[in-house]
């Protein structure tokens, strides 16, 4: 049905989009990997010189790189067996027959929707601030000491802090798979003798399996970056207690104006985040042709 | 199963997701009520809950001493401002890819998905370098370009996921009616693709309003946007919990409004159409 005059004219309608994020991508990446090769450090301007993978050789054997790698893990999986776990036992919720059914599904999808500096600051003052936090308080009633959340664990409270965002998104992207669900199965399989378990064993998580595997690889991608609740709760500390690869890389290029490590640092986080990426686009390149 | 149990099992489902879908919300609805108290009742021990004067001096106190309505306005310009750039841009391309399909297509689409797994840090310094230069740091056209290049793939997706369900045998009986690629665009395509480019400019709307890596690493007082803006409540001086609650109310209230109404859009959006 396509004619080439029409072919011609796809092109040239496709071209724009295809140039800006080509320019997007080659020509920041090209620059951070030659940053990398470079000592360059912008409190010394015009000292560059090229020294090879120098800043890779320190950037991967500095003790801040371990912590910071193994803070990430800790921050992507926790968060990741968080939201996954409770998205799946509140969609199931969610999906039963209640009064209510609107109201609530507004109210548990509204954390998706407040700015990431907007939460953070309200947990880190309104509720875990070990004075006048609504944490402390409520310690105080059950007569334990309070405690001091973002000093103490500051981790944890990085990861409490940003489940709570992605908590409603992997809910709503569960139930909708849920949703999906052909009744029709399960009725069957219950004129069948299969038990409310086998049912869900059999039925359910397959089903949910798909959009499950969703729900992990797109937070992951954005659970990599997070950088808006380290900034304005702990600044990566105490020492690097709740510094991520990302706040490390940013700490490097734009507090301590090191170049050519955090250039060095950016590509070490883009190997990573092209690990999960492979992943990723076979799922989805997969539901293209379906 | 009788229908007395049905009933009862019903109450409990609601008293459970209800506990549940409050417990969710309650940070939001605190912050709410913390912003219509004075300083000291906020951080009265123990908590007051409604029984309080109710007063409107901290949004007043916000906008006096630090400008807020600049920063909304900020807000308002780069996201709704990225998004359109971003729809002039990608209708074309989505509306190609979806209509005359040609052999890599398919590779485009992956394509522009990954650009969209490049993680910010990747390009942060040259960014930074290249705006420092070009004097874009701390402006908002210069956050309108970076905000609209990282919310393209998402749009183009969007898009294409929408202008796919058109069917193609309109486009062709159109065509046998004598219409040309412009009347086709014009009068056959645009109002039914009216409903999916809403939803996409919706959902990016939200996307970008929230956007908080690049927000606060290129700008600084003039072009703040409210991410950027509230971060700065972060160094605190004296009492500030009601002023930081009104603060965070108006940022996050008009998003969530838009929020509730593209629920749907969101699921397709974020899941580039995996999930629908």
């Amino acid at each position: 049905m396509a004619t080439a005059h029409s072919k011609t004219a796809a092109r040239l309608m496709i071209s724009p989009a295809v140039l800006l994020l080509l320019g997007w991508m080659l020509v920041p990446l090209g620059m951070t990997i030659y940053f990398s090769l470079l000592r360059y450090n912008l409190l010394m301007p015009g000292m560059e010189s090229f020294t090879g993978l120098d800043n890779y050789r320190y950037f991967l054997t500095d003790p801040a790189f371990y912590a910071a790698f193994k803070n990430t893990l800790l921050l992507v999986g926790g968060v990741l067996l968080i939201t996954t776990i409770g998205g799946v036992l509140l969609a199931l919720l969610l999906d039963q027959d209640f009064w209510g059914q609107g109201i609530v599904r507004i109210l548990t999808i509204a954390p998706f929707f407040v700015m990431p500096t907007v939460s953070a600051l309200v947990w880190k003052n309104m509720f875990m601030n070990p004075v006048n936090g609504l944490f402390a308080y409520l310690f105080q009633a059950l007569g334990l000491e309070p405690f001091d959340w973002l000093g103490q664990a500051p981790l944890f409270s990085i990861v409490w802090m940003v489940s709570w965002t992605w908590l409603p998104f992997a809910t709503l992207i569960l139930l909708t798979a849920l949703q999906s669900l052909d009744r029709e199965q399960i009725e069957a399989a219950e004129m069948d003798g299969a038990g409310a378990l086998a049912r869900f064993f059999y039925i359910t998580v397959p089903h949910l399996s798909r959009a499950a595997t969703v729900v992990v690889l797109i937070e992951t991608i954005f659970l990599l970056s997070v950088f808006a609740e380290i900034l304005v709760t702990t600044n990566g500390g105490p020492g690097y207690a709740s510094t991520n690869i990302t706040y490390l890389v940013y700490a490097q290029s734009l507090l301590q104006f090191d170049v050519g490590g955090g250039a060095a640092g950016g590509i070490v986080a883009v190997v990573l985040a092209n690990i999960v990426a492979i992943f990723l686009m076979r799922m989805i390149g997969k539901n293209l042709d379906a | 199963m009788s229908r007395r149990s049905s009933t009862r099992r019903k109450a409990l489902m609601t008293v459970l997701a209800w506990a549940v879908g409050l417990l969710l919300f309650f940070p939001i609805l605190w912050t709410v009520l913390t912003s219509f108290k004075t300083e000291a009742v906020a951080i009265a021990d123990p908590p007051v809950w409604f029984n309080f004067d109710w007063t409107l001096e901290n949004y007043a106190t916000v906008q006096e001493r630090s400008n807020y309505g600049r920063h909304f306005w900020n807000s308002v310009v780069i996201s709704v401002g990225s998004t359109l750039l971003g729809v002039i841009i990608a209708v074309p391309a989505a509306w190609a890819m979806a209509f005359v399909p040609g052999k890599r297509t398919r590779d485009v689409l992956m394509w522009m998905l990954s650009t969209k797994m490049l993680p910010p840090v990747g390009v942060l310094i040259p960014i930074y370098l290249i705006f420092r230069s070009l004097g874009l740091l701390d402006t908002r056209i210069g956050l309108v370009i970076v905000l609209m290049l990282i919310n393209l793939p998402i749009i183009v997706w969007m898009l294409y996921t929408y202008f796919k369900e058109i069917p193609g045998e309109i486009l062709e009986a159109s065509r046998m009616d004598g219409a040309g690629l412009r009347e086709e665009i014009l009068y056959v395509l645009t109002p039914m693709a009216v409903p999916g480019i809403a939803s996409t400019l919706l959902l990016n709307v939200i996307l970008a309003w929230n956007e908080a890596f690049w927000t606060l690493n290129l700008t600084a007082a003039k072009a703040a946007p409210l991410t950027a803006f509230i971060a700065s409540y972060s160094s605190p001086e004296g009492l500030f919990y009601a002023k930081l609650s009104a603060a965070s109310t108006m940022a996050i209230a008009p998003i969530m409004i838009l929020g509730w109404f593209s629920q749907k859009q969101l699921v397709r959006g974020l899941t580039f159409g995996a999930v629908k």
